[in-house]
């Protein structure tokens, strides 16, 4: 293990170069989303267990008062993100596969919030272990998208010590724009969390990575860092998608790259989205749990783009309300970007935790260009940022040839889109090394 | 509100190309070699080159027929397949012969392996080999009137005028000049004198040869603007070249080792349309680093064997797809290292 770190503004190999599309929101200042008449808080917004419900048809919340608890150690609870009643616990739509069990909660007409969500002027006196328990009772999880529990993220085990903690500003996905003002307009949250991720990982380094297309971004945060006297640096890189992705980020920033099958601490680093790192602030400096997150609500298919704050569970119609309205022809509805984002059913889908944006898109836009046979242009082969054969991991998977599949290393495969952006033939190679993934580790789990 | 939403995988963008945008445009970087050929030739040339690509496409649409699959003629790749062997032909074969071997190269160097995507080796290179063995005369005669804007002059010893046989026959005579009345041996040091001198012809392509050999000059434009649009990369070309380079400055020239010319042996013969459209087929060629590089490095090892020890003065064409039927295996050996850098599990 390296004892110093190797910061540098480097890359990584293969990556697209997509349209931005940012312009339409990446100027406008964050606005608060009005508060919605209910919102629908699935008991699933992260990786791991399933939270378990604690509140019945009927309760009184405030805003903040947990609704659910974690069950076991990768798990999280959720919190109520408005005041009001309980009028349910049942199945609701959930972004991310069939419908889910969710508390709703119907508005009271105030905002009330729970007592103790204070600043505390001397939150750095706590100790490391009190702070990951405020972090887990907040009920953090990833806000990049990912949504992993932050509580265990910060608490890597003692063989894996870090030196590094990167936070991820590069948001390279076209379109979103949400950590972008986030980094420009509350640049103090950011910075003075990345102090207690720093203290809690005992990284001796902390750096902030940022794509070289947000110059306010950057000037911002090193004043900021600057004004607060802590030694962070920020790293500015060429703009290049996946540059977000986890594991390009620590290649671009310490030349490291995380073994194939591993985690970032296997190469001393801990990376955290900027948003989680404004989060973790609250939660440790004024117990506020994860109710409300900045969502750009883009695309054509929308009136008025903007960057909203939005409170947890949020119906989409309500956001959409909101930004003036859909247009006729709408497409596709996606969380998140569009290299990476999941395409959505219905309107009554809420915002959850890891909802970094929303992207409508017409329907002249979604269409599926037909299939055509692969002619190994190897275009696929030359972007993937993971150095895979998406082409042969596909054909692999058509042919259910998944032992074949598992050693050209599709479970490596971070599903960024690259491959299936560039294909000549149209053919959803995400779709397929999606597949086959899963089906590898199906196999997998059946040997042990 | 009953709004019906598109579900799909994401990505849910994409550049905007597609597999008959890349035909379609290689067909048209290699136009302006055609119209040169045409221009020093005659306008035979351009019925040679139309009924071949109307072969090419009527074969492709017949057997899509008779295979009971929707026609894959809008994908461009038997227009491409039509036009490359009949820049492999010379402007002097009987109208008949390319429209013969249109219909071999698609049939059989493509639809019986199941079409686009499908086929080992190069369609249009496997027709030409077929059009070869079956009527080596009409192949190999380029005699006939002589092409506008001179020749190689005053070589009427010879049977076979391209450059490379001239070298060729030149070389055998000269490696045996004992063998050979002394005006003969005279005359070959003097064709090969003119052969190097006439580097500008074969160049702008006013020598015998094949259709689509002719003009480097026009075929290099070609290829620079497919190498910007990157349908073509740099791997294999170079790697081609450089090694016939290398191999020919060795061992091809008359007076020994080291005395070969690199530049007529680089531009004579069929290998700059061979290295930049042949061998950069993407379908018959490698997808990986390493593996293009070894394919190059070996259709030029080949191709400079066939022309020295072989028993055709051309060997461009045997040489990719020789190396064609390697291209499964080198991509299994040169797959990259994954990011993370385990071994292959």
């Amino acid at each position: 293990m390296e004892t110093t770190v190797g910061l540098r503004s480097r890359s990584f190999t293969g990556g697209i170069h997509p349209p931005e599309r940012k312009g339409a929101t990446e100027q406008k200042p964050i606005e608060d989303l009005p508060l919605p008449p209910y919102v629908v808080i699935p008991v699933q917004q992260h990786i791991g267990a399933p939270s378990k419900p604690i509140v019945e048809k009927g309760a009184q919340v405030r805003v903040g008062d947990p609704v659910s608890e974690a069950s076991g150690y990768v798990s999280v609870p959720a919190h109520a993100s408005i005041s009001g009643t309980v009028i349910a616990v049942e199945n609701r739509p959930h972004p991310l596969g069939p419908d889910l069990l969710s508390v709703v909660i119907e508005r009271d007409g105030e905002d009330r919030w729970r007592e103790d969500v204070v600043l505390s002027q001397n939150y750095l006196d706590l100790e490391n272990r009190e702070m990951l328990d405020l972090i887990r009772a907040a009920g953090l999880a990833g806000l990049g998208g990912a949504a992993f529990p932050t509580h265990v993220k910060l608490s890597p085990p003692a063989d894996k010590p870090i030196d590094t903690l990167l936070l991820n500003g590069a948001e390279c996905e076209p379109y979103l724009t949400s950590d972008h003002r986030l980094m420009v307009e509350e640049p103090d949250r950011i910075v003075l969390g990345m102090q207690v991720l720093v203290r809690l990982t005992g990284a001796s380094t902390g750096v902030i990575g940022i794509e070289k297309n947000k110059t306010d971004a950057i000037a911002v945060l090193r004043k900021t860092v600057n004004t607060h006297g802590l030694p962070f640096r920020i790293l500015s890189f060429n703009v290049k998608y996946p540059q977000g992705a986890e594991k390009q980020l620590i290649r671009a920033a310490t030349g490291r790259e995380v073994p194939s099958g591993g985690l970032p601490m296997d190469v001393g680093c801990v990376v955290q989205n900027v948003g989680t790192s404004a989060a973790v602030y609250d939660a440790v400096a004024s117990r506020r749990p994860l109710i409300d997150r900045i969502v750009t609500v883009t695309g054509p298919g929308i009136n008025e783009a903007k960057n909203l704050r939005v409170r947890i569970g949020t119906p989409y119609s309500f956001v959409f309300e909101g930004c003036g309205g859909l247009h006729d022809e709408i497409g596709k509805i996606i969380m998140g970007g569009p290299m990476m984002g999941v395409a959505q059913h219905s309107l009554d889908i809420p915002v959850i935790k890891g909802t970094s944006g929303i992207v409508v898109l017409e329907r002249t836009d979604s269409r599926a260009a037909p299939e055509m046979p692969c002619i190994s242009c190897a275009r696929c082969v030359d972007v993937c940022p993971m150095r895979l054969m998406p082409k042969m991991l596909g054909q692999f998977v058509k042919h259910g040839l998944f032992d074949r599949a598992r050693e050209y290393n599709a479970l490596d495969c971070i599903e960024c889109g690259s491959c299936a952006y560039v294909c000549p033939a149209h053919i959803n190679l995400v779709h397929l090394i999606r597949y086959g993934k899963s089906e590898v580790m199906r196999q997998n789990q059946k040997k042990s | 509100m009953d709004k019906k939403f598109v579900l799909s995988s994401s990505p849910h963008l994409s550049d905007n190309e597609s597999v008959s945008r890349i035909m379609y445009t290689v067909s048209i970087s290699l136009l302006p070699a055609g119209a040169a050929a045409v221009y020093t030739y005659g306008l035979r040339t351009l019925w040679i080159i139309l009924i071949s690509v109307l072969s090419a496409m009527l074969a492709e649409a017949l057997s899509c027929r008779v295979m009971k699959k929707p026609s894959t003629l809008s994908d461009g790749s038997a227009l491409l397949t039509g036009l490359l062997l009949a820049y492999n032909v010379s402007a002097q074969v009987p109208l008949w012969l390319p429209a013969v071997g249109s219909v071999f190269a698609i049939i059989v160097g493509k639809q019986v392996f199941g079409g686009l995507g499908y086929n080992p080796m190069n369609p249009a290179l496997l027709g030409r080999s077929f059009l070869l063995a079956s009527w080596p005369t009409h192949m190999t005669v380029f005699s006939g009137a002589p092409p506008r804007g001179g020749t190689v002059s005053g070589i009427d010893i010879f049977t076979e005028a391209t450059p490379l046989n001239v070298l060729r026959q030149s070389r055998d005579i000269l490696g045996n000049a004992a063998d050979y009345p002394i005006e003969k041996v005279t005359q070959a040091h003097e064709a090969v004198g003119k052969l190097y001198d006439s580097l500008d012809a074969l160049f702008f392509g006013q020598i015998g040869g094949c259709i689509g050999e002719t003009s480097a000059f026009l075929l290099l434009i070609g290829a620079a603007f497919l190498m910007t649009k990157r349908y073509i990369g740099w791997k294999i070309p170079f790697s081609y070249i450089g090694t016939v380079a290398l191999l020919s400055w060795i061992f091809g020239g008359t007076d020994g080792l080291f005395s070969g010319n690199v530049l007529f042996h680089i531009f004579a013969g069929g290998l700059i349309l061979g290295a930049f459209y042949m061998a950069t087929d993407m379908v018959t060629s490698p997808v990986t680093f390493k593996g293009r590089l070894i394919f190059g490095t070996g259709c030029g090892v080949i191709t400079v064997l066939i022309r020295q020890v072989g028993g055709y003065p051309e060997g461009v064409s045997y040489s990719i797809l020789l190396m064609n039927l390697v291209v499964p295996l080198l991509d299994r050996w040169t797959r990259p290292k994954v990011f993370g850098g385990a071994k292959k599990r």
